[in-house]
């Protein structure tokens, strides 16, 4: 039981940081951007790369896959929703967008293998990988009964202390309030002299270098890199956990992804582990039939 | 290219060595219509390939056990598909937007990884056999059922319901306003979606020896979004052009190979962008002029 309570808390981390970056864009731009899952799998493929096919070391390869995360979010907004927001087209249009992103970074992994023109990003085509050990510092203890790994348990602090940080920097500073302001009104903001197309720009570097690090510890930290991991472990979980939290609420994003964690968990171990999915997405379901407007009860807005 | 010379010169070969492709063209555009129900009444409803799953499964246990005629089986799957479409859209129909489009994600992947995957008459994760599949006639069926569809709904959209749809989706409150039963015209719009998604799995079933569960998740549901977006959801024809477009998109482009993903992702960004409102929606291509074009020369008004 303490096993699973690590792994409700473990877990509940990195969907907390991956759905971080998801609500901040919607609660910026009210467009849900698709392809922030690809970037989650993208950063991680990096980092395994560099590792593992032009032998850099850990940290070097950690620090670039955040590096190209982050710079993915500049993509995103000058690819897929800038030019949209030019022509002042429907939010259903950004939505398509970043799915045509997303459908890019997941294909270019899948197919890199040695001598196709990806094989500098990758190489496994669409086999799952684990990043070999002795590469980065794991160590591994027993306590009561738990074992402890370090990686895993480093995964917790380090999204603490950065959704602490970002609380600060989004509440405290000049650029959170110019974020906030563009947040809640687009127009007045500009009036006010914020450059909005700039703040937008900043919304997705932080928000794609905040998942792509999420990426990156899901795939250390559970040995598991593979081209479909941001489609099958975090993109409709994210959704689940911004709901759960209230749409475009930080705060909301972090307390719902312990909660879907731990959510999961519970089903696990008292319903078996074939249902563990089907439980986050009733919760889901019936969290936005009885209350929509989340957790933390920001006030629901119309817009779609 | 050979795919296009093969269909004008020589189109009886190319109908029998592509029949799997044309009836996955006729199952698309059902498909795609049954969302465009839902978008013509400004709903981002995304359940469609749940009441697919529920047609589809439907019809082949109904064909198993109780050997029901095919007509039978199809009309009492497809019913039970609305069935469940008034069930859902009840309480569901109270969102807007995003929060809607969520919900129903939580839907489909509640029914198909909790329901379909744990219910041993399912055949769960290995799929259920359906000996009595016919992919010869089926196609048949697929092509007429798509045309009656497509007109029906055409028809529908000329009628009181579809002006009632319109009015709904261009503004609610005014819809309101004006007398219009906002709630009923809703839920109306979304059964009829429904059954048009299980009719389009209990034809699709009817096409294949094996069903498989996995089909019936969040890739298919933004994929059938895609197709109704990329062909614009403000025509009936809209949505099939787009089903069409994708479908046959990898034939087009076979010298793309097995980077057939990545140039699909470039041509769907490349389309919303310069056509935001649909391949057959209103209005020209959408040219922003970029800030480091020069402007147009504007002569002043002669004053004399």
């Amino acid at each position: 039981m303490g096993q699973q309570i690590l792994n409700a808390i473990f877990i509940g981390s990195i969907y907390a940081l991956f759905a971080v970056g998801y609500t901040l864009v919607f609660g910026v731009l009210d467009i849900l951007n698709l392809a922030h899952s690809a970037v989650f799998t993208l950063a991680a493929a990096v980092a395994y790369t560099l590792v593992v096919n032009h032998g850099q070391s850990f940290w070097v390869a950690c620090a670039l896959g955040i590096v190209i995360a982050a710079l993915m979010g500049l993509v995103i907004e000058y690819l897929c929703l800038r030019p949209l927001r030019r022509r002042r087209a429907p939010p259903i249009a950004a939505l398509i967008s970043t799915i045509g992103l997303a459908l890019i970074i997941v294909a270019a992994i899948e197919q890199g293998r040695p001598g196709t023109l990806f094989s500098w990003l990758w190489v496994d085509g669409a086999n799952p990988v684990t990043m070999p050990p002795g590469t980065f510092p794991n160590p591994t203890w027993n306590v009561a009964g738990l074992t402890l790994e370090g990686a895993k348990l480093a995964v917790i602090p380090i999204s603490i202390v950065l959704m602490l940080i970002l609380g600060y920097v989004m509440r405290f500073t000049q650029v959170g309030r110019g974020l906030r302001a563009v947040a809640e009104n687009p127009r007045a903001a500009r009036l006010m002299g914020i450059d909005v197309d700039r703040m937008i720009s900043l919304t997705l570097v932080i928000s794609s270098a905040l998942g792509g690090l999420a990426g990156i510890l899901f795939g250390v930290a559970l040995g598991d890199i593979s081209p479909y991991i941001g489609r099958d472990s975090v993109e409709v979980r994210g959704l689940a956990v911004i709901v759960l939290g209230g749409m475009g609420s930080i705060p909301g994003a972090v307390l719902g992804g312990y909660v879907l964690g731990a959510i999961e968990v519970l089903a696990v171990v008292l319903l078996g582990s074939n249902v563990r999915a089907g439980v986050a997405f009733a919760a889901l379901f019936l969290m936005l039939v009885l209350r929509p407007q989340g957790l933390f009860g920001a006030q629901l807005r119309e817009r779609l | 290219m050979d795919f296009l010379i093969q269909l004008f010169t020589d189109p009886i070969a190319f109908w029998s060595s592509h029949t799997l492709l044309i009836s996955q063209i006729g199952i698309n555009s059902i498909l795609a219509s049954s969302l465009f129900v839902v978008l013509y009444s400004g709903q981002l409803s995304l359940a469609a390939p749940g009441f697919m799953a529920i047609g589809a499964y439907a019809s082949v246990l109904m064909d198993i056990y109780w050997h029901l005629p095919l007509a039978l089986a199809f009309a009492a799957a497809t019913a039970l598909a609305g069935i469940v479409g008034v069930v859902v859209g009840l309480p569901v129909l109270r969102l807007r937007g995003v929060f809607l489009a969520i919900a129903t994600i939580g839907f489909i992947e509640a029914l198909s990884l909790g329901v379909i995957l744990n219910v041993p008459i399912t055949g769960e994760g290995l799929g259920l056999k359906n000996p009595d599949a016919d992919p010869v006639s089926g196609i048949y069926i697929v092509l007429v059922s798509t045309a009656v569809i497509v007109f029906l709904l055409w028809r529908l959209t000329k009628g009181r319901l579809g002006y009632a749809w319109s009015a709904i989706r261009q503004d609610e409150l005014a819809a309101l306003s004006q007398g219009i039963d906002v709630p009923r015209y809703k839920l109306i719009a979304f059964v009829i979606s429904a059954i048009v998604a299980g009719y389009a799995g209990a034809a699709e079933a009817h096409l294949f020896f094996i069903l498989d569960p996995n089909e019936y998740g969040v890739p298919r549901t933004v994929q059938v979004l895609t197709f109704a977006v990329l062909g614009g959801s403000g025509t009936v024809l809209g949505p099939v052009v787009g089903a069409l477009f994708l479908t046959i998109f990898p034939f087009i482009f076979q010298q793309a190979g097995d980077y057939i993903g990545v140039v699909s992702g470039i041509v769907l960004i490349l389309v919303i962008i310069f056509r935001p409102q649909g391949i057959l929606g209103r209005g020209g291509f959408a040219f922003v002029r970029p800030r480091w074009w020069p402007r147009p020369p504007v002569s002043a008004p002669s004053t004399g």
